[in-house]
């Protein structure tokens, strides 16, 4: 087993389980969107590191050139970024609205604030 | 021509639809354009079902390209019976939108409103048609940020961190869920499910296979609210506004069931799901947990909406309980709850969306002694109540009594009790509605309340109709899940 090659695969899952444990342990409503983009990015970098071919180069045809990357996960991880950055987008934007309703965006101040149904 | 070109058009036209509203950005007629798109894709899954009701299948390639290369789209007897009663809650909801929504949302935010449902409809429609696992990925995410979007538009402050909640938990429902097809797509080379599925056959025993089936399912299981997973459905549900509330509860979490119901049984297959995961042993107690959980805790509610919300995760968890089951009648009994719960909660919501409008709340003080003023809209009520506790001549009833013979199949005795013990909590929490807006006094300060208006009524009697036509005509349900469910065990199951 080569350990050492595969690194940028320990890479993912340090950066992946670090998003996800930010996202469930801290109460700011940001750094909680911060913790979602670093657990959504573990999966980019997982689908680019699988389309790596071993000798390949940029999926160009140029002369000369005989062993390509796989370009389908790239492509995949575009449309993944657009999404990824939709929901950025949307949840900061619900985190505007939040601090506009109840003038803080801490977590256990909001629900302090909100009687019970 | 057009014919064959159905399966596209059923989620191009609502895609569509989707800017022209909002390029319309007045309300009457983007809601006019949206009921117009709701109808014709209503008709559009009509016929795809006729086509495909002996058993074929129809199969679309996106320009052209064939699959595995290009994305397919695949309409099975399955896929299109998911399809009707998806379109056909968004046919229905939407003529009763127009009134509800100009009480509750403001004028300018109209046109936006219809844009983000119709979005929500085609991601809904896409992921049910879909054969391409990345491409599912895509619209769950067109459909989840279209409901983000459309609970934050509640009236009360707390549908803001009800829908931030919900995109925190979906996203990462969604991104686990990507994560597992990453790792399929490692192991085969290919996102086309048939494919896939095809590839994976001869894998057994591969740790990768493993890891992306836990992913895939956690994922999914997270987006269909399977309980614990399900906290962000009751606020989501309660703060929505009310028609939102009625269309996500009748078919976003039967969608992800969908999604869930086609990966276990057409990509990874009855064998390797239950024989080399053993699922069952994680679902059924989870289910059950959910089943009780849900419908005690329903029961304690001072909201209407969310005391459905919390039924909704017990009857999520009857679902859970038929695949469980791991038997065609368990399966069959799933797909009749997937059905039958669409139009029990679709019609409830309704009916509470018409409290909503003439009261302006849907909290049990508020309705108190409502039912003098407003008899249609309780009756209403109270026909989908009886529904969802599984009164004979309702739809409710053919559920639970197929998933009662699932469990007297495989001997399961506690089973049984469970579902009965959770239908008389049910009759608890739809009584003590009943009892507060038939027998309490209306407060003394309380403004008069009329009849709710007919375009508001009318859809909500179709739905209770049909809780009652197919409670009774059970040929097209039972006889389509019957079908359905043999032949997704067709591949037979390793006990």
């Amino acid at each position: 087993m080569d350990w050492i090659g595969q690194y940028n695969y320990y890479v993912v899952f340090f950066l992946m389980m670090t998003g996800f444990y930010v996202v469930v342990a801290r109460g700011n409503l940001v750094k909680k969107i911060v913790g979602l983009n670093i657990f959504q990015s573990s999966v980019f970098l997982l689908y680019i590191s699988m389309g790596k071919v071993d000798e390949g180069t940029a999926p160009i045809i140029v002369a000369g050139e005989a062993i390509y990357s796989n370009p389908l996960p790239h492509v995949l991880i575009l449309t993944a970024i657009v999404v990824g950055v939709a929901t950025t987008a949307l949840g900061l934007a619900l985190a505007v609205r939040i601090k506009e309703a109840y003038g803080t965006i801490e977590e256990d101040e909001i629900h302090e604030q909100d009687d019970d149904w | 021509m057009i014919l064959d070109n159905l399966p596209a058009l059923l989620v191009v036209l609502p895609l569509l639809g989707a800017p022209l509203c909002l390029l319309l950005s007045r309300g009457r007629p983007a809601w006019v354009v949206a009921t117009l798109i709701a109808w014709t894709v209503l008709a559009i899954s009509i016929v795809l079902l006729w086509q495909v009701r002996a058993g074929g299948v129809l199969h679309y390639a996106f320009g052209d390209w064939e699959p595995p290369w290009g994305i397919d789209y695949v309409v099975d007897r399955l896929a299109a019976y998911v399809l009707l009663i998806v379109s056909a809650i968004g046919a229905v909801v939407l003529p009763y939108s127009w009134r509800s929504v100009s009480r509750e949302i403001p004028a300018r935010l109209h046109a936006i409103f219809y844009t983000l449902l119709l979005l929500c409809l085609a991601g809904l429609l896409g992921i049910v048609i879909t054969g391409d696992a990345f491409n599912l990925f895509v619209l769950l995410e067109i459909s989840s940020l279209s409901t983000y979007a459309l609970i934050s538009l509640g009236r009360n402050r707390r549908a803001l961190t009800s829908s931030y909640q919900y995109l925190i938990m979906g996203t990462i429902g969604a991104t686990f869920y990507i994560i597992g097809v990453g790792l399929l797509y490692m192991l085969t080379g290919t996102l086309n499910m048939a494919d896939i599925a095809a590839r994976i056959a001869s894998m057994e025993g591969s740790s990768t296979l493993h890891t992306a089936f836990a992913f895939i399912v956690v994922g999914l299981a997270l987006k269909l609210a399977m309980f614990p997973l399900h906290l962000w459905l009751p606020n989501a549900y309660a703060f929505a506004p009310s028609v939102v509330t009625a269309f996500l509860a009748a078919t976003a979490t039967k969608v992800a069931l969908y999604a869930m119901i086609r990966f276990v049984y057409t990509v990874f297959g009855p064998a390797f799901t239950f024989g080399e995961m053993h699922v069952q042993l994680l679902v059924l107690p989870l289910a059950a947990a959910g089943v009780f959980i849900g419908s005690v805790v329903a029961a304690f509610q001072h909201g209407i909406k969310r005391m459905l919300a919390y039924s909704s995760v017990a009857q999520i968890g009857y679902m859970l309980l038929g695949i469980g089951a791991m038997s065609v009648t368990g399966l069959t009994a799933a797909l009749l709850h997937l059905f039958n719960h669409a139009l029990m909660k679709g019609a409830l919501f309704l009916a509470v969306g018409a409290l909503v409008y003439r009261i302006g709340g849907s909290r049990l003080h508020e309705i108190a002694g409502a039912a003098r003023d407003m008899p249609w809209t309780m009756a209403a009520f109270v026909l989908g109540g009886l529904s969802l506790i599984g009164v004979p001549g309702t739809v409710g009833f053919i559920s639970k009594w197929y998933l009662i013979q699932a469990a007297l199949e495989n001997g399961w005795w506690p089973v049984v009790v469970l579902v009965l013990v959770t239908s008389l909590v049910a009759v608890v929490y739809i009584w003590r509605v009943v009892e507060t807006a038939y027998f309490a006094e209306r407060p003394a300060d309380a403004p008069p309340v009329s009849e709710a208006p007919l375009v508001l009524l009318l859809p909500t009697w179709v739905l209770v109709g049909a809780n009652l036509y197919f409670g009774i005509a059970t040929g097209l349900t039972v006889g389509l899940a019957t079908d359905i469910a043999v032949g997704l065990y067709a591949g037979g199951v390793a006990p």
